[in-house]
């Protein structure tokens, strides 16, 4: 009888989700798909609304992300109001959103390392699940758990400091910045009493990484294959093919690195980028349109990241850079759980960014705001933690949003998150008449390589246990069972 | 920076998503009634959510009371004592519970403080900005009991 393995929800990533693994009479893997039930109608909420409001507004997506949507929201208003893209900003308007930014990416990053992946590594992701989260690194590796803690709570300093609270900040705002920064609030974070100050920051994102690469060469095997294909990868770069998470022109990479998208501006986005809709999943299949569905389809975030950038614009980083890159010969890195490697990468080029922004008079002083003749349509692209991050806009006569078009980075990842499953699914499943929590954690420590925000689920609407239902090929329930119990 | 002898009262909860924005409404409220009452004993704050970084925050507190909207079947509000739970974190790992943060509290700094969970009904989530008739009336009830309990120590 060929079953339907159905793994719902995905723990440790937000929002809802489930996996569904179809297996044949012989036990082979025919498919595996990851459900996503993404809410799609906050693109009509906003219509109607006055366009200065959206950088608010679009907080209300996520409570996850929201300096994210906050920025490439106001990003695309600074198109509308005049104020350019990306470099029209004054000096303290960009350097303040990119100060915010790096906050995000720094909290971000280390809290999808300690709390959500390294108990994966430290414990093995057949490891017993009660003590597989930080409270099990708490009792066994105290000063990694203290690390985790204290590097997120420094990223959410930054971004109150920046943003000027941590619910619905109010920082950026179209055409620039609200705010200066403090000279109390830049000493604090500069030279406050230890651990919660920028040197201890990037002196403790070098440890993390340290820990990783030492967990590599010790697990190299299983590192290299675990989820292993090839696949296209997009983001921002630099116009010098600098990593840059806030603002440049869009590229994107083959498996073998070449360039398949040449650095474009993104207000054309929709030139070179479409969007699949597929019958079983709420969420869609983002493309490059000149390869079509079956080629075109790119993995975002922090590998891809590392592999369309050129180099990493601060020092730390770039020697880590080096060492990683040379991994693959200089070629395109996609190994799924390396994934991990470049994020804890990107997490000392965050540390580094926001120790030299510290340093840099423009946060204190200088004109907040730039405006210029308004325009009627604004595309807002940036790097957001897990990937590429499109907010689009129209505005009518009356400034209020008449079109508005997101494409989050969970949605760029759809389709290498599915093949991640099915790749896991059919090296762990195939054959097997139990599925044990080992091989749950396995596709789901695919899935959390991506880091992904499945939804907009409010907390409140949200906990539930893990749950397996074994369907028939008449999608019959055969059997039905909670995660952790007997 | 929380010092020791102080009460840490945390609302948490999406403002953007009506009801869900109860816990931060309340701490709107406590800090308006503090202006009346100043004092250096009592401290609040408001997230998202709860994560991490705040089992840091409440170990330097002697007591906290967690604020939150409430799915469950309770009248108008609730309020209960948090337990350090080890219990397997299922779910949002973007999130984490108050017994969570207390258990992680202890764990890391081998202290935590005595906790509280105000747990305020509410009834609609949707992509707006304002409470529901009925959250707005437990708002208030839960308002007045919380002004009871933080008097004393005024």
């Amino acid at each position: 009888m060929s079953k339907k393995i159905t793994i719902e929800p995905v723990t440790r990533v937000e929002g809802h989700g489930k996996v569904t693994i179809h297996m044949d009479d012989n036990g082979n893997i025919q498919q595996s798909r990851l459900h996503i039930v993404e809410f799609r109608g906050f693109e009509r909420f906003v219509q109607g609304r006055p366009y200065w409001e959206a950088p608010v507004l679009v907080q209300r997506l996520c409570g996850i992300c929201p300096v994210s949507h906050h920025l490439a929201a106001a990003k695309a208003l600074d198109v509308i109001v005049g104020a350019g893209t990306g470099h029209g900003l004054t000096p303290t308007g960009e350097k303040m959103r990119r100060l915010m930014h790096y906050g995000q990416f720094f909290q971000s990053h280390a809290l999808h390392f300690f709390h959500l992946s390294a108990p994966d590594f430290l414990f093995g992701i057949d490891g017993d699940p009660a003590i597989r989260n930080i409270i099990g690194i708490a009792l066994t590796r105290p000063e990694l758990a203290v690390q985790g803690v204290m590097m997120r709570k420094f990223g959410q300093e930054v971004i109150r400091a920046t943003a000027g609270k941590k619910i619905h900040g109010t920082g950026a705002i179209p055409g620039g910045i609200n705010k200066h920064l403090t000279i109390e609030e830049r000493d604090e974070f500069l030279k406050g009493a230890d651990p919660l100050n920028a040197d201890k920051m990037v002196s403790w994102a070098e440890e993390a990484l340290d820990f990783f690469k030492n967990y590599y060469l010790s697990n190299k095997d299983f590192i290299d294959n675990f989820a292993y294909f090839p696949s296209n990868h997009l983001s921002l770069v630099r116009k010098d093919g600098a990593l840059d998470l806030y603002h440049g022109v869009l590229r994107a990479v083959d498996a073998q690195g070449n360039k398949i998208l040449n650095d474009i501006d993104y207000q054309e986005y929709t030139d070179y980028i479409e969007e699949e809709v597929r019958s079983w999943s709420y969420m869609k299949f983002p493309y490059l349109k000149q390869y079509g569905k079956e080629k075109g389809w790119y993995r975002v975030g922090p590998l891809a990241r590392l592999n369309t950038a050129d180099f990493i614009p601060s020092p730390i980083a770039q020697r880590e850079f080096e060492i990683y890159k040379a991994l693959t010969n200089g070629k395109p890195n996609n190994h799924c759980m390396l994934m991990h490697y470049a994020r804890l990468i990107e997490t000392l080029h965050a540390a580094e960014m926001i120790r030299e922004l510290l340093n840099d008079p423009d946060l204190l002083e200088g004109e907040l705001v730039t405006k210029g003749v308004k325009q009627k349509e604004g595309v807002g692209l940036i790097e957001a933690p897990r990937g590429t991050l499109f907010h689009h806009y129209r505005i009518n006569d009356n400034d209020q949003i008449e079109m508005a078009n997101l494409i989050v980075s969970t949605t760029n990842n759809n389709e290498p998150m599915n093949r991640s499953v099915n790749h896991v699914a059919k090296s762990v499943m195939t054959g097997k008449e139990v599925i044990t929590e080992g091989m749950m954690n396995a596709v789901e420590v695919a899935i959390r390589a991506y880091d992904p925000c499945l939804s907009c689920a409010t907390h409140a609407l949200g906990n539930m246990p893990l749950e397996i239902t074994l369907v028939d090929k008449n999608d019959q329930i055969i059997d039905r069972r909670r995660s952790h119990e007997g | 920076m929380i010092q020791k002898e102080k009460i840490l009262v945390y609302g948490y909860g999406n403002p953007g998503r009506q009801d869900d924005g109860l816990g931060a409404a309340l701490i709107q409220k406590i800090d308006e009634w503090l202006t009346s009452f100043p004092s250096q004993k009592i401290i609040t704050d408001t997230n998202y959510q709860l994560n991490i970084e705040d089992a840091a925050s409440v170990s330097e507190a002697s007591k906290v009371i967690f604020v939150d909207a409430s799915i469950e079947e309770i009248e108008n509000f609730s309020f209960t004592e948090v337990k350090a739970s080890d219990a397997r974190v299922e779910f949002s790992m973007h999130a984490v519970s108050p017994a969570f943060v207390i258990d992680l509290c202890t764990k890391m700094y081998g202290k935590a403080p005595n906790a509280y969970l105000l747990h305020i009904k509410g009834y609609e989530w949707d992509f707006r900005e304002e409470l529901t008739p009925g959250a707005q009336t437990n708002l208030s009830l839960a308002f007045e009991f919380l002004c009871d309990f933080l008097k004393p120590n005024l």
